[in-house]
């Protein structure tokens, strides 16, 4: 009984064997190495807000495909969260002065609070129901942020919160440069993936698992299905948080559409087009769908027509998305 | 064969909307012994399964396991006193390799979610998992892919899953369901592995391996316990002659 160590941490259900020390390898490593290729990115990319963007939406896919791809949870209600981080983040400073760090602690914990609220009122909902119920609960968040105007803006978004130098740790940094906002930018998102990356490598991980391949069995071997599912969606919502949260310091502007259940259906799109199988994989979703935006829009306005075909040609013919036809080709 | 119980089944009864699936269910169970339960399809042996590993709560008496009072307790909580369970139709984690759906079984046990500690370093983990993987005779299928099983082997890995948790109470509901005789022969001596240090109740339809591998039997009918005895009287008795073992289901 030699016990030897098993990669079930990415693509779920591969077999892992010959070609697969390889990717086993980088599996291992795939955190450092895709922090390496991020700093990279803004290069590779025809402008560097795009590259801000991309880490901005490919934190929100890999957060949301923490509940959604390895809990088996499908969540339409994810808007709250990165609208709530966005919202909280810019509003601690128009209102409060308060400065961007703790402005954006201030979103997270408060996406993470909204999550723990909304995770207890539909994780004993399966199937249907809880994605209808999530998106009810969503919905009622962006009616609360289109009532409260006065706080928030209503229609017209928030507004007037430019962060133009920022501190981190004593360096004193220019925000209205795109490149420096890039790698200030990644140093969450790197925090994030990282985070992620650790929950899914641990027992927690184990268990969400389980639970997305047969909850009666998961019950049934002594785990508190409930709970773990709540934390799964907690912890998701509050990296969702993050990632609106940088938006609005990126955007210096949080419009309500942020909170339209249009942006849970982009995170959805997103996390298909990438892979929903595979830790990576949201990210990449996130990467093509905004450099096909940034293309397509350049010479046509009708560019959401040809997203749109690309993203139900990959449903159709390639359902485990770009990164997962990757990994799988890998594996054989 | 008298033995102190680890369970004591108490007038139970449970009702789906008005219909009575169990009622007045009492027995006491313990040592290391094969209970058969037996009776027509629809009597109730599932959903007694059901309230005795928690999945379901009964609408009326007690459970007593080890004395403790387990009939209010979550169903997680059942597996954590020591009773574990195989389904009449295979419950299993079906995209997880042969090894995982093990590990991740006997990991339940253990000081939850901690997220700094990767879940493949935990060596006696591992090691428990390929125990019981080896004991059903899985242990060269370990890296495959549960799912690309054959159905027997299915049904052996979700006897790993509760061997795993090493339960003081194993209950099998149709281990051998849809099984070929080569394959039941071979769960039936892993069985009569298995009752040696446990409690073991049954769920089976095939007469002549009940006869041959049980020390009681019980025979639920309209979710009532008709008889309760050795093989022997449950053989003699004219009642469960009349309502089962006259039926189709190969008397013995
Ligand atoms: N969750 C439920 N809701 C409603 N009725 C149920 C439920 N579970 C079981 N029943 C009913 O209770 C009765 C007993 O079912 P049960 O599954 O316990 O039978 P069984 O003895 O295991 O039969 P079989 O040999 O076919 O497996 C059946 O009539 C069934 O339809
Ligand atoms: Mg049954």
């Amino acid at each position: 009984m030699t016990p030897q160590s098993l990669d079930t941490t990415s693509a779920p259900g591969q077999s892992r064997s010959g070609a697969g020390a390889l990717m086993q390898l980088a599996s291992r490593w795939r955190v450092p190495l895709t922090i390496l290729a991020l700093c990279a990115l803004p290069w590779l990319l025809p402008s560097k807000a795009l590259a801000v963007n991309v880490l901005i939406y490919g934190t929100f896919a890999v957060g949301y495909n923490l509940l959604f791809g390895y809990t088996g949870l499908l969540s339409f209600g994810h808007a709250a969260f990165f609208g709530s981080g966005a919202y909280l983040t810019g509003m601690s400073i128009v209102h409060f002065g308060a400065n961007w760090l703790l402005a954006l602690t201030t979103g997270i914990t408060g996406a993470l609070l909204l999550a723990l609220v909304m995770g207890t009122l539909s994780i004993r909902t399966r199937g249907i129901y809880f994605s209808m119920v999530t998106l009810a609960l969503a919905q009622l968040v962006y009616y609360t942020a289109l009532q409260a105007s006065s706080w928030t803006g209503g229609e017209n978004g928030l507004r007037g919160f430019t962060v133009s130098r920022i501190d981190v740790f004593g360096l004193q940094i220019d925000f209205l440069n795109p490149l420096h906002k890039y790698y200030v930018v990644l140093i969450f998102t790197a925090l994030a993936l990282w985070l992620v990356s650790r929950a899914l490598n641990s027992s927690f991980g184990a268990v969400i698992e389980a639970i997305r391949e047969n909850e009666v069995r998961a019950r049934a071997c002594g785990y508190n299905v409930e709970r773990t599912k709540l934390i799964s969606f907690v912890l998701s919502g509050a990296i969702c948080g993050l990632a609106g949260g940088l938006s609005a310091l990126h955007l210096a502007i949080v419009p309500l559409d942020t909170l339209h259940y249009q942006t849970s259906g982009l995170v959805v799109m997103m996390t298909l087009l990438g892979g929903m199988g595979s830790f990576f994989g949201p990210f990449i979703g996130a990467l093509a769908f905004l450099v096909m935006e940034d293309l397509f829009s350049l010479w046509t306005a009708h560019w959401q027509l040809f997203v749109g075909a690309i993203f139900i040609l990959f449903v159709l013919f390639l359902p485990k998305g770009i990164w997962g036809t990757i990994l799988g080709a890998g594996e054989r | 064969m008298s033995t102190t119980p680890i369970l004591t089944v108490e007038d139970v009864g449970k009702r789906f909307n008005g219909f009575v699936a169990l009622e007045g269910v009492s027995a006491t169970f313990g040592g290391n012994r094969v209970t058969a339960v037996i009776g027509p399809n629809g009597a109730g042996k599932s959903t007694l399964f059901n309230v005795l590993s928690g999945a379901i709560k009964p609408s009326t008496g007690r459970i007593l396991f080890e004395g403790r009072d387990l009939t209010a307790v979550p169903q997680h909580a059942f597996a954590h006193c020591g009773i574990a369970r195989s389904y009449q139709i295979t419950t299993i984690f079906p995209q997880l390799s042969v090894h995982e759906n093990v590990r991740v079984s006997g990991q339940a046990f253990r000081s939850r979610y901690n997220i700094w500690r990767n879940r493949d370093l935990d060596r006696a983990l591992i090691a428990n998992a390929d125990a019981a993987l080896a004991a059903v005779g899985l242990h060269d299928k370990r890296n495959r892919i549960a799912k690309f099983l054959s159905h027997g082997e299915q049904r052996a890995l979700e006897i790993a899953i509760a061997l795993v948790a090493e339960p003081k109470l194993l209950l099998l509901d149709e281990p051998t369901a849809g099984m070929g005789p080569e394959e039941t022969k071979a769960m039936v001596a892993l069985i009569e592995r298995l009752a040696m240090d446990r409690t073991i109740l049954l769920v089976e339809h095939k007469m002549k391996m009940i006869l041959g591998l049980s020390d009681r039997i019980l025979v639920l009918h309209h979710g009532r316990l008709i008889a309760d005895g050795t093989p022997a009287q449950i053989q003699a008795d004219s009642e469960v002659r009349r309502v089962y073992l006259g039926q189709s289901h190969g008397h013995a």
